[in-house]
C-alpha cells in the first residue's frame, strides 16, 4: 500500500503542491476531496515539495485533502478491444461500457528512431481536387487544417477520414463542442465506420487539464496498432485547445512565457505529438490530421506558427474552401511524380495562373482597363474557383487533371501557361 | 556524506535536474544520473553553492529526489577518427543505425553506443618516422576512408613539441591500436591511437592562420551562384517562413554543392525530412566524383521529438566533425536545419534556469552564441601549408516569418550571405523562393559583377514598374517601362527560377551558368520593336517558354543547340539591333 499524504502546501489554479517523499517525476496520484477523486500528475520536484496538476481542476480542493501516489505514469489500455469505444480525457469509458484494463501501456513514449522510418509512398485519395491535385495527402503525413471558428473543419476532417482507406480511425477531441462530438460519432456510425474507430473525447465542458492527455492517449494507442501492422488515421481537433491548456499550466507554474504567454517549449511539446506520425519499416503507419483554429485568423499566432514548422504542410480552410495559397503538402513530391506525367505541371501552372488572376482582380477593383490578358485571367479564375476549389466537387484525381487541361484550353494559348511543350503535345485538348 | 564524484538529485523540472554535490564540479561537465537500471547522460549548465543545475539529454520520467548522480570530469565530447563518413548520428554522436539494431523502432532511453567501429581494420600508411618532431595536428600517417586520405594526427589539444619515439609500420590496425609513442621536452611519454576526443563546444584551432574566403562554392543553383554566391569557407543563412522551401533548398545544396565533405545537422526539424536523406543519399551520385553522396556525408539527426538538450548539442557535434575533416585539407560544408530550433532549445533551458529573459524570452547571450557558432567557419592554412575550410549554412525559421526576430537578426550580423526566402514568391510557385531584391551576398559569384549588377537593375526597375502599374494601370504605363517589367519577369522565369526536382534543370554547373547567363543578358540588352503591349507580352511569353524548354535540355546536346538556334531566330524577329 502506498503512503497517503495529507499536507497540501499550496493550491494555485489547477496545480497543488504537497510535501512527500520517494515520488517520481511524471508519476500519477489520486487526490480525494469532498468533490470526489481526481487523477493528478507530478510536474515538478523540488527538495521535498511535489507539484501536481490536478486533472479535475483545483476548485474545491482543501489543504487537508488526501493525496495518494500510484507509483506509475499515466497509462491507457490498448489493442483491438478499443475499437468502437468512446473514452474521456482520463481514458475512462464515455459510452457506459466496462472499463478496459488489459494491455496497459504508458503514454508519451520515446521517439521513433529515424533510421527505422521509411519514405512515405502511398497517396491518400480524398476526391477533393484542392487536395488530390494540388496538395496530395500522403500516408504517414502529419497535416493540420488551419481555420477559424465557424468554418466546417470538423466536417472536412470527417469527410477525409471516411474516404481514406485506412484500417483504424482514432479521434482525439480536445475541447470539442458536444454537438461536434455527436456529429463525429453519428457520421462515423452512419457510414459504418464506428466499428473501426476509437474515440477519445474531451468536451468543452470537461475540466481543462484533462484535455492535455488526449493526444498522448490517442497516439499511444495508434502507435501500438501501427506496430501490429495497422494503418491508422488519427484525427486531432482542436490542437489550439491543447496548446491553451499547456499555457494555463505554465503560467500557474510561474514559468517565463516566451511569446504571448505561451511556454518556451511549445514547439517541442507540439512536435512530440505530431512526430508520432510515422511509416514503420516493416509494420503499419500513423497519419495525423489535426485542426488548429487560428485566433483572430492570424497565422503568425504562436500556435499555428509553431505548428506550421512541425507539420508536413497545412490546409487553409477559409470561406468554406481550401485556399490555394499557403496550403501545402510537403510530401506531395513523394507521390505526385508517379500518378500521371502531367500531374506536377498542371499543379504548378494552374496555381501560378490563379495567382496572376488574383493580381488582375486587384487591378480590376481599382477600376483599371482590362487588357486581353487580364480578361483571359478573369475567365480562368472564375472557372478555377468553381471547378477546383468548391468543396462540393468530389471527383477522382485523373478526372480532376483532365478538367484542369480543359480549363486551361478554354482560356489560354499553350505558351501562355508556361507548361513544357512535350506535355502540351500529349495533353492539350484539341477540340473543345 | 557523499562519495567523491557523486551527487544526489534534489529537484526535477522538465529536463532540468538540480543536484547536490560535495566534490569538484566543472561547468559543462558530463554526468550520469541513475534511475533504476538506466543511466541518463546530462551536462552541468550552472553551479550555485553546492548545487548544480544540469540538463538531461533524455526524458526525465521516473526520476526522483535522492537519485544518484555520477560526475565524469569530462566535457561533452565527440570521437574523431576513421569511420565517421556515411554515418548517421544523433546529437550526442550515437550511431542511429546501430541503436535501431539494438533497440528496434524506438530510441531506448539511456542506451549509448560507441560512435566509431573499434573492430574494423584499416590499412595504415606511415608518414612520420622515429625522431620526427610534431606539434598538435601533425600527421603520423593516413588510412583511406573511401576516396579520402584520412590523416592520423597528433591530438589537437596536446601542447608543445612531441618527438616520435616509436611508430608502427604500414599495416592493418584497428582504430584503438596504439600506432605511435611520442615524448615531449619534459620527458612525458604518450600513446597515439587513430581516434581522439574533442569537446564539442570548443573550436579546433590547430592551424596556422585564418584566411579571407574568396573562391565561390558552386551549388549549381543559379540564383545562388550567380546572384547571391556562397564562398568556400564562408557563411550564409536561409531564413524563411514555413512552407517557403528552406528544406528543399538545403537538400538541393547538400546534393549539388562542390564541397568534399557535407555534414547535415537536422536540428529539431521533421524526422521525415531526414529520412529522405537517409534513404536517398546511398543511391544518389556525387556530381563531382561519381561516388554515392553518402560516402562524403555525415548526418547528425536530432529531430524535433528527440530530447531538447541533445538538440542543443547537435549543432556543436556537427561543426566539430566539419572542423576535423578541415584539418585534413578538405573543404567541409555544414548545413544546419534549423538554427532557430537550436536557439529555442537554449530558450527552454534558460527559462528553466529562471534567467532574466531577453527579447521574445530568448536568453541575453543568444547573440554571442550565434556569432561564436558561425565564426567556426572559415578558410584556414593548416600547419602542413595546405588549405582547408568549413562553410556553414544555417536555415532560420523565424516566428511568423518575420525577419525582425532575435535569431534572424543575430544571424544576419555574422553571415556573409543572406538568402531570404519569401512567402510571396513561394505562394506564386516561384522556386527557389529566394527573394532577389531582399537578399545579399558579400562574396564573388560565377559571373562578372558588372553583368550581375545590370541584371539586378533590371529586376529592380521591373519591380518598380510593376508597383507603378498597380496604381496607374497597364494603360497608364508607357511601352518602354512595360518592356522593363516584361524583361524582369523574363529573367525571373528563365534564370532565377529553377526546378529542383528535374535532373537537368535542377543542377546548372559553372560552365552552363556562365553560358546561359550571357544568353539571358543578351535578351535583357536587346532593344525590341513592338507595336503594342499585347504583342510585346505575347512575344516575351513565347521567348520565355523557349528558354524554359532549353533549361530542361542536356547542355550542348543536339536538341540544346537546335533550341538555341530557334531562340536566336525568334529574337531576330523583333530585335532593333538586327
Amino acid at each position: 500500500m502506498r503512503k497517503v499524504y495529507h499536507k497540501i502546501l499550496q493550491i494555485a489554479g489547477n496545480v497543488i503542491t504537497v510535501e512527500a517523499e520517494n515520488v517520481a517525476y511524471n508519476e500519477l496520484a489520486e487526490v480525494t476531496s469532498s468533490r470526489g477523486t481526481s487523477l493528478a500528475q507530478v510536474i515538478r520536484l523540488q527538495d521535498s515539495k511535489v507539484s501536481l496538476q490536478v486533472f479535475a481542476g483545483g476548485r474545491g480542493i482543501s489543504t487537508g485533502d488526501e493525496v495518494r501516489f500510484l507509483g506509475h505514469e499515466m497509462q491507457v489500455a490498448s489493442g483491438e478491444d478499443l475499437l468502437g469505444r468512446v473514452f474521456n480525457g482520463r481514458g475512462l469509458p464515455r459510452d457506459g461500457k466496462p472499463v478496459l484494463e488489459d494491455n496497459l501501456i504508458n503514454i508519451g513514449g520515446p521517439s521513433v528512431n529515424p533510421a527505422k522510418r521509411i519514405i512515405p509512398r502511398n497517396m491518400i485519395r480524398t476526391g477533393i481536387p484542392m487536395i488530390d491535385v494540388f496538395n496530395t495527402l500522403v500516408e504517414s503525413q502529419k497535416l493540420p487544417i488551419f481555420s477559424v471558428a465557424g468554418e466546417p473543419y470538423n466536417q472536412l476532417l470527417a469527410r477525409i477520414a471516411l474516404q481514406a482507406e485506412v484500417d483504424v480511425i482514432i479521434l482525439g477531441g480536445m475541447g470539442l463542442k458536444y454537438d461536434d462530438y455527436l456529429y463525429f460519432k453519428n457520421t462515423l456510425d452512419a457510414n459504418g465506420a464506428l466499428a473501426k474507430s476509437i474515440l477519445f473525447v474531451h468536451t468543452a465542458s470537461d475540466p481543462t487539464v484533462e484535455c492535455l492527455m488526449v493526444p498522448d492517449m490517442a497516439l499511444a494507442v495508434a502507435e501500438k496498432l501501427a506496430i501490429d501492422g495497422k494503418r491508422v488515421l488519427v484525427l486531432l481537433s482542436d490542437m489550439t485547445n491543447f496548446a491553451d491548456a499547456m499555457k494555463e499550466i505554465a503560467i500557474t507554474m510561474e514559468q517565463i512565457p516566451s511569446n504571448r504567454g505561451y511556454p518556451g517549449d511549445l514547439y517541442s511539446q507540439l512536435a512530440a505529438r505530431y512526430e508520432k506520425a510515422v511509416d514503420f519499416d516493416g509494420a503499419g503507419s500513423i497519419t495525423i490530421l489535426a485542426v488548429t483554429t487560428m485566433p483572430g485568423d492570424d497565422v503568425t499566432h504562436p500556435i499555428p506558427d509553431n505548428t506550421g514548422y512541425i507539420t508536413e504542410g497545412q490546409f487553409y480552410l477559409k470561406n468554406g474552401r481550401i485556399e490555394p495559397f499557403g496550403s501545402l503538402s510537403r510530401l506531395k513530391q513523394q507521390v505526385n511524380g508517379t500518378t500521371r506525367a502531367d500531374h506536377r505541371a498542371i499543379m504548378d501552372a494552374m496555381i501560378r495562373l490563379y495567382s496572376d488572376f488574383k493580381s488582375t482582380l486587384e487591378k480590376q477593383s481599382m477600376g483599371f482597363q482590362m487588357s486581353t490578358w487580364d480578361k483571359k485571367l478573369l475567365k480562368y479564375g472564375k472557372l478555377f474557383e468553381s471547378r477546383m476549389m468548391d468543396l462540393a466537387v468530389n471527383i477522382p484525381l485523373e478526372e480532376a487533371l483532365d478538367l484542369g487541361w480543359k480549363t486551361l484550353a478554354e482560356c489560354f494559348e499553350p505558351a501562355e501557361t508556361g507548361i513544357k511543350t512535350d506535355l502540351v503535345k500529349d495533353y492539350w485538348p484539341e477540340n473543345l | 556524506m557523499l562519495d567523491n564524484n557523486k551527487g544526489r538529485v534534489v529537484g526535477v523540472n522538465g529536463n532540468m535536474l538540480t543536484v547536490e554535490f560535495d566534490t569538484k564540479v566543472t561547468q559543462n561537465e558530463v554526468a550520469y544520473v541513475r534511475v533504476g537500471e538506466e543511466s541518463l547522460k546530462c551536462e552541468v549548465i550552472r553551479v550555485r553553492g553546492n548545487r548544480a543545475d544540469m540538463q538531461v539529454f533524455e526524458s526525465t520520467n521516473g526520476l526522483s529526489v535522492g537519485d544518484e548522480v555520477d560526475f565524469t570530469d569530462e566535457l561533452l565530447s565527440v570521437e574523431l577518427g576513421p569511420g565517421l563518413l556515411s554515418q548517421v548520428y544523433d546529437g550526442l554522436q550515437n550511431p542511429l543505425n546501430l541503436l535501431a539494431e539494438k533497440s528496434g523502432f524506438f530510441l531506448q532511453r539511456g542506451l549509448y553506443l560507441p560512435a566509431l567501429d573499434y573492430e574494423k581494420v584499416w590499412d595504415f600508411t606511415v608518414m612520420a618516422k622515429v625522431g620526427d618532431k610534431l606539434i598538435a595536428s601533425g600527421r603520423l600517417g593516413f588510412v583511406y576512408e573511401g576516396m579520402f586520405k584520412h590523416y592520423i594526427m597528433l591530438p589537437f589539444d596536446w601542447r608543445g613539441e612531441w618527438e616520435v619515439i616509436e611508430i608502427k609500420d604500414n599495416g592493418s590496425y584497428k582504430i584503438g591500436d596504439v600506432i605511435a609513442k611520442v615524448k615531449n621536452a619534459n620527458g612525458e611519454i604518450r600513446e597515439v591511437t587513430m581516434v581522439q576526443k574533442w569537446p564539442v563546444k570548443i573550436p579546433i584551432s590547430a592551424y596556422k592562420e585564418k584566411l579571407l574566403p574568396t573562391q565561390t562554392l558552386v551549388t549549381r543553383q543559379r540564383i545562388i551562384d550567380s546572384f547571391f554566391p556562397v564562398a568556400v569557407g564562408g557563411t550564409f543563412c536561409t531564413p524563411g517562413p514555413f512552407g517557403a522551401g528552406k528544406t528543399v533548398l538545403q537538400h538541393a545544396i547538400s546534393q549539388n554543392a562542390e564541397a568534399d565533405i557535407v555534414i547535415i545537422a537536422a536540428c529539431g526539424e521533421r524526422a521525415g525530412e531526414v529520412v529522405e536523406i537517409l534513404r536517398e543519399f546511398p543511391h544518389l551520385k556525387d556530381p563531382k566524383t561519381g561516388r554515392t553522396l553518402i560516402e562524403r556525408s555525415i548526418i547528425i539527426c536530432n529531430t524535433s521529438s528527440m530530447p531538447v538538450a541533445a538538440r542543443e548539442a547537435s549543432v556543436y557535434t556537427a561543426v566539430t566533425l566539419a572542423e576535423y575533416y578541415r584539418q585534413m585539407g578538405l573543404n567541409s560544408l555544414l548545413l544546419a536545419d534549423s538554427t532557430s530550433r537550436w536557439a529555442q532549445a537554449l530558450r527552454e533551458m534558460s527559462g528553466r534556469l529562471e534567467e532574466i529573459p531577453g527579447e521574445e524570452a530568448f536568453p541575453a547571450y543568444l547573440e554571442s552564441l550565434i556569432a561564436a557558432f558561425y565564426e567556426r567557419a572559415g578558410l584556414v592554412r593548416l600547419e602542413s601549408g595546405e588549405l582547408g575550410s568549413v562553410t556553414i549554412g544555417g536555415s532560420v525559421s523565424p516566428a511568423g516569418g518575420n525577419f525582425e526576430e532575435p535569431v534572424t537578426q543575430s544571424t544576419l550580423k555574422v553571415v556573409g550571405a543572406f538568402l531570404g526566402l519569401s512567402r510571396e514568391r513561394s505562394d506564386a510557385r516561384r522556386y527557389p523562393a529566394i527573394h532577389p531584391l531582399d537578399s545579399w551576398s558579400k562574396y564573388h559569384g560565377v559571373v562578372d559583377a558588372a553583368d550581375i549588377n545590370r541584371a539586378k537593375a533590371v529586376l529592380r526597375q521591373g519591380n518598380d514598374v510593376n508597383q507603378m502599374m498597380k496604381v496607374v494601370g497597364e494603360e497608364g504605363t508607357n511601352i518602354d517601362d512595360f518592356m522593363l517589367y516584361l524583361k524582369s519577369e523574363f529573367l525571373d522565369y528563365t534564370y532565377l527560377q529553377q526546378n529542383t526536382f528535374d535532373k537537368v534543370d535542377g543542377t546548372t554547373d559553372y560552365d552552363r551558368q556562365r553560358y546561359m547567363f550571357s544568353k539571358v543578358l543578351e535578351v535583357l540588352n536587346t532593344e525590341f520593336d513592338f507595336t503594342d503591349k499585347d504583342e510585346a507580352r505575347s512575344f516575351i511569353l513565347n521567348l520565355r517558354q523557349m528558354f524554359i524548354d532549353c533549361n530542361y535540355l542536356e547542355f550542348q546536346s543536339d536538341e540544346f543547340k537546335a533550341q538555341e538556334a530557334a531562340i536566336a531566330a525568334k529574337i531576330g524577329e523583333h530585335s532593333k539591333n538586327a
